[in-house]
């Protein structure tokens, strides 16, 4: 058997590197001649059909001979090759078609040549049969072992459906399947907690409540997959489901209280509490398959053309708060000052009643000393003297005053 | 390359490409969110996997079936809960006031062959679905007052909404499960602004109310604090005024006359006949 045609040369650049040396050296003869073959284009190309380099053609160098099995239009022309001019002719050359890449080899030993349903020619094996099958083989086992085995995470569920019919719900860890057109599994996270936050923007989410006041309210809701064949078959669009439902519940929950309980800690976490009932009650009267784990109000606003007066109230709230804490301050000390007064009072009061008298006495001299030492004296006799205040008397003592300095006339 | 495979190929190529316009022709996959009505030479002929209440999937209709080539065609309708959305739109209360309200309803179809002679589509549904819908809220919002607007959901107003909307919805071979308001908020204009007013007036009169309470509070504090400090006086110097008197008389002289701050400003005339001077005199 000739390996006649330089095709093989080709195959490489489309094949792993490992399969390609072995094509190289299984064809390197036959190549190796058609390379020198008057037709390659290494070699003379001798139009007349002479050797260039006077090696021998072997027989059937340019496969004529062999071709005409594949149809009696392509006999004259041969393989075309793209290296090699047509044989005997003039045509132009033309690059390698897609026709010539996936032309059946002559004389493999899988090809079975013209009779069966031919592959692309893949390369031989080294006892000369084709890869064809075990390629096929390969590809099926991967095929099937894709489409039949899936793993799944331990958050993950799938649904197996045949041919559209539900068949079973499968969880985490490897499961088997028929293969794809079959059967079809489609894979969720079931236990991973999404988050919805509501509203999604920047944007006021202005509610009505009870005594119909606006407030701005924006809050996060918490929920899984209950039941992953409900949550699948239930609800055309159960993501958008849970928010609309979310928005209804927070509605109703807010327009039934006033604005203090919506904006204030206590019936914040009242409505929170609602607001999750009441959703898990809707989704479940859906048969959504979907379990709410959890609704928190995130901030509650007034709304923003009103906050100034919100504000006014805070520090309403402060200045009063201020005015408390400083009249406690002060009574407090007014207090202490009262003790403290009485305490002295009662202590001097005790010695006194020891010795009225001479306590008596003595405090009044003290007293006395320390008022007449720092200021000026006069005595009067009683009687023939007219008292007489000098009025630069009086004015002596205004310059003394620490704020004026003293003035010359003020020594008079 | 290919014409060769067809004209070698001629006869399993043939077999293989009728048998899969055979195939595709007879065989229909119904999955499980979809009813399917097969509809022969335009007519509803038979319903595939048709909803039931309380059917657990798997046992439904859906999966394989077939249909006749050329003569049947398959309609797929949703099998699903479905939504009717609600445009936003001003509803107005019994006491005349406005209120603009976001509402959706949700159906199912529960009779497709009806459906697809009625309305074609699940799509089409909707829309017809969508005015009786919005007249059908306003008539029963329009007979509340504002405040029961508010809180409608604990009345009667959305399952008068919901069972008057499923009347309509059967003829379209729907069902209307559960109709809810998402939002009920006051037009902008007047009505939003007149509320912000309000708001602003009644928070204006708590902060002056708080302020003032403060302020009486604090005044409560003082007045508390004096009384009380007045009973102690009370206590103590209640035992006896008269040495009370001398001894806050000397206190008092000294916080006068010998204030550090302002020595010798005060020019004091003494008698000799003065008590200070008696001992001065020199007599006993």
């Amino acid at each position: 058997m000739q390996k006649s045609e330089a095709m093989p040369l080709l195959i490489p650049q489309a094949l792993p590197i490992t399969n390609a040396m072995k094509i190289i050296s299984d064809a390197i003869a036959g190549a190796r001649l058609a390379m020198a073959g008057r037709k390659s284009p290494w070699g003379s190309g001798n139009p007349g059909g002479g050797d260039g380099d006077g090696t021998p053609p072997p027989s059937g160098v340019d496969g004529a001979p062999e071709a005409p099995p594949e149809g009696p239009k392509e006999a004259p022309k041969g393989p075309r090759n793209p290296w090699l001019p047509p044989a005997g002719a003039d045509e132009p050359r033309r690059s390698a078609s897609i026709e010539d890449i996936l032309r059946p080899r002559k004389g493999g030993g899988g090809g079975k040549g013209p009779g069966g349903f031919n592959f692309p020619p893949l390369p031989q094996r080294p006892d000369g049969k084709s890869w064809a099958k075990p390629a096929i083989i390969v590809a099926l086992a991967i095929w099937l072992l894709w489409s039949t085995t899936h793993q799944l995470d331990s958050k993950q569920q799938g649904i197996v459906t045949t041919l559209g019919k539900y068949s079973r719900t499968v969880g985490p860890g490897i499961s088997m399947t028929l293969p794809w057109p079959i059967e079809t599994m489609a894979v969720e996270e079931v236990t991973s907690i999404r988050n919805d936050l509501i509203p999604t923007g920047e944007d006021e989410k202005l509610m009505l409540t009870s005594d119909q006041n606006l407030v701005n309210i924006s809050y996060l809701v918490r929920w899984n997959i209950k039941d992953l064949k409900l949550y699948t078959y239930q609800l055309d669009k159960p993501n958008e489901s849970v928010r609309e439902v979310a928005e209804a519940a927070m509605r109703a929950a807010v327009a039934e209280v006033p604005l203090k309980d919506a904006m204030g800690g206590s019936g914040r976490q009242a409505i929170e509490g609602q607001v999750l009932r009441r959703m898990q009650q809707i989704l479940d009267a859906y048969h959504s398959g979907i379990r709410i784990l959890g609704v928190e109000i995130k901030k509650t606003d007034a709304p923003e053309k009103v906050i100034e007066a919100f504000q006014r109230v805070t520090a309403a709230q402060q200045n009063a708060q201020q005015e408390v804490t400083s009249a406690r301050q002060w009574a407090q000390q007014v207090i202490n000052q009262a003790q403290g007064n009485a305490a002295e009072f009662d202590k001097v009061y005790e010695q006194y009643k020891l010795a009225p008298e001479v306590t008596r006495r003595r405090l009044y001299y003290e007293t006395m000393e320390r008022v007449l030492s720092n200021n000026d004296k006069v005595i009067l006799e009683s009687g023939g003297v007219t008292p007489y205040l000098p009025l630069p008397e009086v004015r002596r003592v205004q310059p003394a005053t620490p704020a004026t300095p003293a003035t010359p006339q003020g020594a008079q | 390359m290919l014409n060769r495979l067809f004209q070698e190929q001629k006869a399993p190529l043939i077999a293989i490409v009728l048998a899969a316009v055979v195939a595709l022709s007879t065989i229909v996959i119904v999955p499980e969110t979809q009813q399917a009505v097969v509809m022969r030479l335009g007519e509803p002929n038979r319903v595939i996997n048709r909803f039931e209440p309380g059917m657990d999937f798997g046992n439904t209709g859906a999966g394989v079936t077939w249909r006749l080539p050329f003569a049947e065609t398959v309609m797929r309708v949703d099998k699903r809960m479905l939504t009717v959305p609600m445009e936003r739109q001003q509803v107005l209360s019994i006491d005349q006031q406005p209120l603009v309200v976001d509402a959706y309803a949700r159906f199912r179809i529960i009779d497709p062959a009806r459906m697809v002679r009625s309305a074609g589509s699940t799509d089409r549904v909707v829309l017809q679905l969508q005015p009786i819908f919005s007249s059908v809220l306003r008539q029963e919002l329009g007979k509340r007052t504002f405040q029961s607007l508010l809180t409608a959901e604990r009345g009667q107003a959305m399952i008068n909404i919901r069972n008057n909307l499923d009347k309509q919805a059967r003829e379209y071979g729907a069902q209307v499960v559960d109709v809810r308001i998402k939002s009920a908020d006051l037009p902008d204009g007047t009505p939003l602004d007149s509320a912000f007013a309000r708001m602003t007036a009644a928070k204006d009169t708590e902060a002056t109310t708080i302020i003032s309470q403060g302020q009486k509070n604090a005044q409560l504090i003082r007045a508390d604090a004096q009384a009380q400090s007045a009973q102690i006086y009370a206590n103590s110097f209640g035992k006896d005024p008269a040495f009370y008197d001398f001894w806050r008389a000397m206190q008092s002289y000294d916080a006068t006359f010998s204030n550090q701050k302002n020595v010798g400003r005060s020019t004091i005339l003494l008698s000799p006949d003065s008590d200070y001077l008696r001992q001065f005199r020199g007599k006993q």
